[in-house]
């Protein structure tokens, strides 16, 4: 079933969600979880399913994307036969870049008009999952489904992120909507895991192309959803929508929970980027009490519900806690953090006390010194 | 056009190493784990490309296949090149004869064919038991500038110890008048690494002679570097003064482990200049548990500590239970230690288990004992394993 599976990822598409984050990067190159970046999981995901032709949407700021994949060897898909293939942004002499999906998918019409797959599973990389894809292939091949949309059961309070909908009792996809609830109550959300027929997709894109449509969602799967065979596939798993800072905060943080890091690493290998970093070292001053501490980091303070990126330096006297430090940060002595997100190579110089909240979580931007 | 590489390196990983006891049962001593995430060959393979030598061929003998696996097409060092690249060196069967490597010199001497391939300038030799850093390339800079046939690597070490290496006696230029192996009254304590640069129609040459005499043990410190001197070649001594340690018995592999440690170790892996490269476990980061306490250790990815490790240097994956502690240790990929154990001056192979309550090793002391387990060793609830035990089978105490 994976053999017949082609993946495609959208790397820029919810980059506003953060733009903290991704003011330099992608979506996708998102750091998360001490050693990964989000694509990461989506990847994963595919390859564990025994995907092995990935194409890669990208838009903009992509630099961090291409660094981190390199030639897909760290993810077994450096290969002669597909592999991962980067889709930079096509235009016409006239266009721009696109701006929506659906001319993000006319875009790479030539790579989804030759690759030899029946279907297509498009991720976004705004989750992160454990998904076993063959399985959701499995079930869209079953339903005879033109799409499969894959759902998490999310409050409220997130639901207006994402499209809803109703399954009916055969998995039939019924209510669509778009960013529609303000009610209590959960909802089931289209987390932006689809398994499409390449050919349906081919079509469809070419219609939209002609008739000047724009929305994926609004004008092609809220309007067909009567007429297309729209599937509906639950994901009752462990699902972290990273769609703000908050949510990223509070879904890494979840990763100092032993069961979701039994989920999300335990039964499979995640891929990411090796670095050769050093194992990492704890001297004699250090402390550190539940914490996800990655290669490479000299602790010699105290670090506690931490989450500790490669290379990250700790020095003396310095108090960590609840707060996530990207790579190559470095504290150095005397320093106090309490609900902080330090962006890649940041420096905090001696005596320095910053705090923030779990609701609102001090961030400082990649780079800078304090 | 007929391609060349100025500089290939053999490198000798056929020694069963079998002072390391229970750690080499199956496997052959480079591929023996070291540092938490890296085994004894990660240092020569990555002296070699971090010194520009991206040729190499790795001569193995005694349980190979693990080794093999690790190296695999040389990807992790960057030496899975079209045009040299690492190559695993197995004896092979001959038209004419066919059999194992006897001896340093004839394992060199049977891979002729693969280095004269390459129509090298020089030859590397190297052995893949020592833990050290060193720059190849100044070293055959000074091989060059010499003029020599071949150049010897050496380094100081304390008199008591000099009778264990080969000893190089040597003029004031650095020329070497005299080799001497294990001298019983060593007049120098300089001693060789068992790192060689040749010229490589000399080398070729002398391992040539060396096949033909009968007589000769084939091995480098005892026959061809004794025949090139005798012959009036140009011999060299070349200075190592970094740190390098041999090892090859439990005590020394416990000791460069333990040299890892503090705050300025004495040999640091973390040189961002000098990196060490490896094949990487794929593990999320190490968790470090609320009622753990860490200090002076090294840790790898994918380790769950809930309990006290101290002093110690644990490999991927590893796991210590609330309350059970390990301290003064060497602690290999994938062993469980549960709660309430104590592992105290141990080594401890893959996948082992100690259960509940055991205890594996003793105190430190001056005169320290190394207790070792190895691969996939149950150790029973409750027994002890004393100290300076070596252990290769499940125990379950008296």
């Amino acid at each position: 079933m994976a053999n017949s599976t082609v993946g495609v990822i959208f790397s820029n598409i919810h980059d506003h969600n953060i733009p903290e984050l991704s003011r330099h990067r992608t979506m996708a190159s998102i750091p998360y979880g001490g050693r990964y970046r989000l694509i990461d999981f989506a990847l994963s995901n595919m390859v564990n399913a025994g995907i092995t032709t990935v194409g890669i949407v990208t838009k903009n700021n992509y630099q961090s994307l291409i660094d981190h994949l390199g030639s897909g060897k760290d993810w077994d898909l450096a290969r002669k036969d597909g592999g991962i293939i980067l889709l930079p942004p096509f235009s016409d002499e006239t266009d721009a870049p696109y701006n929506n999906r659906l001319e993000a998918l006319k875009g790479i019409t030539g790579f989804l008009t030759h690759r030899k797959e029946d279907y297509v599973l498009i991720s976004d990389c705004d989750g992160v999952a454990h998904m076993d894809i063959g399985d959701i292939v499995r079930y869209h091949v079953e339903k005879h489904a033109d799409i499969t949309m894959v759902y998490h059961e999310e409050p409220d309070v997130d639901s207006s992120y994402y499209m809803t909908f109703a399954p009916d009792e055969t998995g039939r996809i019924r209510g669509l909507k778009i960013n529609g609830n303000v009610t209590e109550g959960k909802y089931n959300c289209y987390i932006n895991v689809m398994v499409i027929n390449r050919e349906f997709l081919l079509d469809i894109i070419q219609d939209a192309v002609a008739r000047g449509l724009t929305s994926f969602g609004r004008d092609i799967l809220v309007k067909s959803v009567d007429t297309l065979k729209l599937y509906a596939y639950r994901f009752d798993g462990y699902y972290a929508g990273i769609n703000s800072l908050q949510k990223y905060y509070k879904h890494s943080m979840e990763l100092l929970d032993r069961k979701v890091r039994a989920e999300l690493f335990g039964a499979r290998d995640i891929y990411t980027k090796i670095r050769d970093s050093a194992p990492s070292k704890y001297n004699d001053d250090a402390v550190v009490k539940n914490s996800l501490v990655s290669d490479g980091c000299i602790i010699e303070g105290t670090v506690e519900n931490c989450i500790l990126f490669r290379g990250v330096k700790v020095g003396k006297g310095s108090v960590i806690r609840n707060s996530i430090i990207m790579q190559d940060t470095v504290i150095e002595t005397g320093v106090t953090l309490d609900c902080v997100i330090t962006d890649k190579n940041v420096v905090i110089r001696d005596r320095r006390h910053l705090a923030g909240c779990a609701e609102l979580p001090y961030f400082i931007a990649k780079g800078r010194m304090l | 056009m007929q391609r060349k590489k100025e500089c290939v390196a053999m490198l000798l990983a056929g020694g069963q190493g079998s002072r390391l006891y229970a750690l080499t049962n199956n496997i052959a001593k480079p591929a023996v784990a070291f540092g938490a995430k890296y085994r004894i060959i990660d240092f020569p393979l990555s002296n070699c490309i971090n010194s520009g030598i991206d040729t190499v061929g790795v001569l193995t003998q005694y349980m190979p296949l693990e080794l093999n696996e690790y190296i695999g097409n040389g990807q992790p060092w960057d030496l899975d090149r079209s045009f040299g690249g690492v190559h695993i060196l197995s004896p092979y069967q001959a038209k004419s004869r066919s059999s194992w490597f006897e001896g340093t010199a004839n394992a060199i001497y049977q891979n002729m064919n693969f280095m004269k391939k390459y129509n090298p300038d020089y030859v590397l030799i190297l052995s893949g038991d020592h833990i050290y850093k060193m720059d190849y390339s100044d070293m055959l800079r000074r091989h060059i500038e010499t003029k020599a046939d071949c150049t010897i690597a050496a380094i100081e070490v304390p008199l008591k110890e000099a009778s264990r290496f080969g000893i190089l006696n040597t003029n004031p230029d650095g020329s070497i008048y005299q080799f001497e192996e294990k001298p019983k009254q060593p007049k120098s304590t300089l001693a060789s690494m068992g790192i060689y640069i040749f010229t490589a129609e000399k080398l070729f040459k002398y391992l040539e002679e060396d096949d033909a005499d009968p007589n000769s043990s084939k091995d480098f410190g005892k026959n061809v570097l004794p025949a090139m001197l005798n012959a009036g070649e140009r011999m060299f001594s070349y200075k190592f003064s970094g740190y390098w340690k041999d090892v090859g018995t439990i005590a020394s592999l416990w000791e460069s482990n333990m040299d890892l440690l503090g705050e300025e170790p004495a040999f640091d892996v973390g040189d961002a200049d000098w990196k060490i490269h490896s094949r990487n476990p794929l593990a999320p980061p190490e968790y470090i548990g609320d009622s753990a306490c860490v200090t002076n250790s090294m840790i790898a990815l994918g380790c769950e500590i809930e309990g006290t490790v101290k002093n110690s240097v644990l490999a991927s994956n590893v796991v210590v239970e609330e309350g059970a502690t390990v301290i003064d240790s060497v602690i290999m990929a994938g062993t469980v230690v549960k709660k309430g154990a104590v592992v105290s001056c141990a080594i401890i192979d893959e996948d082992c288990v100690i259960e509940e309550n055991a205890r594996v090793g003793g105190e430190k002391t001056d005169d320290i004992s190394i207790a070792v387990l190895g691969k996939k060793v149950t150790i029973g609830a409750g027994a002890t394993v004393e100290a300076g035990k070596i252990l290769d089978k499940d125990y379950k105490g008296e």
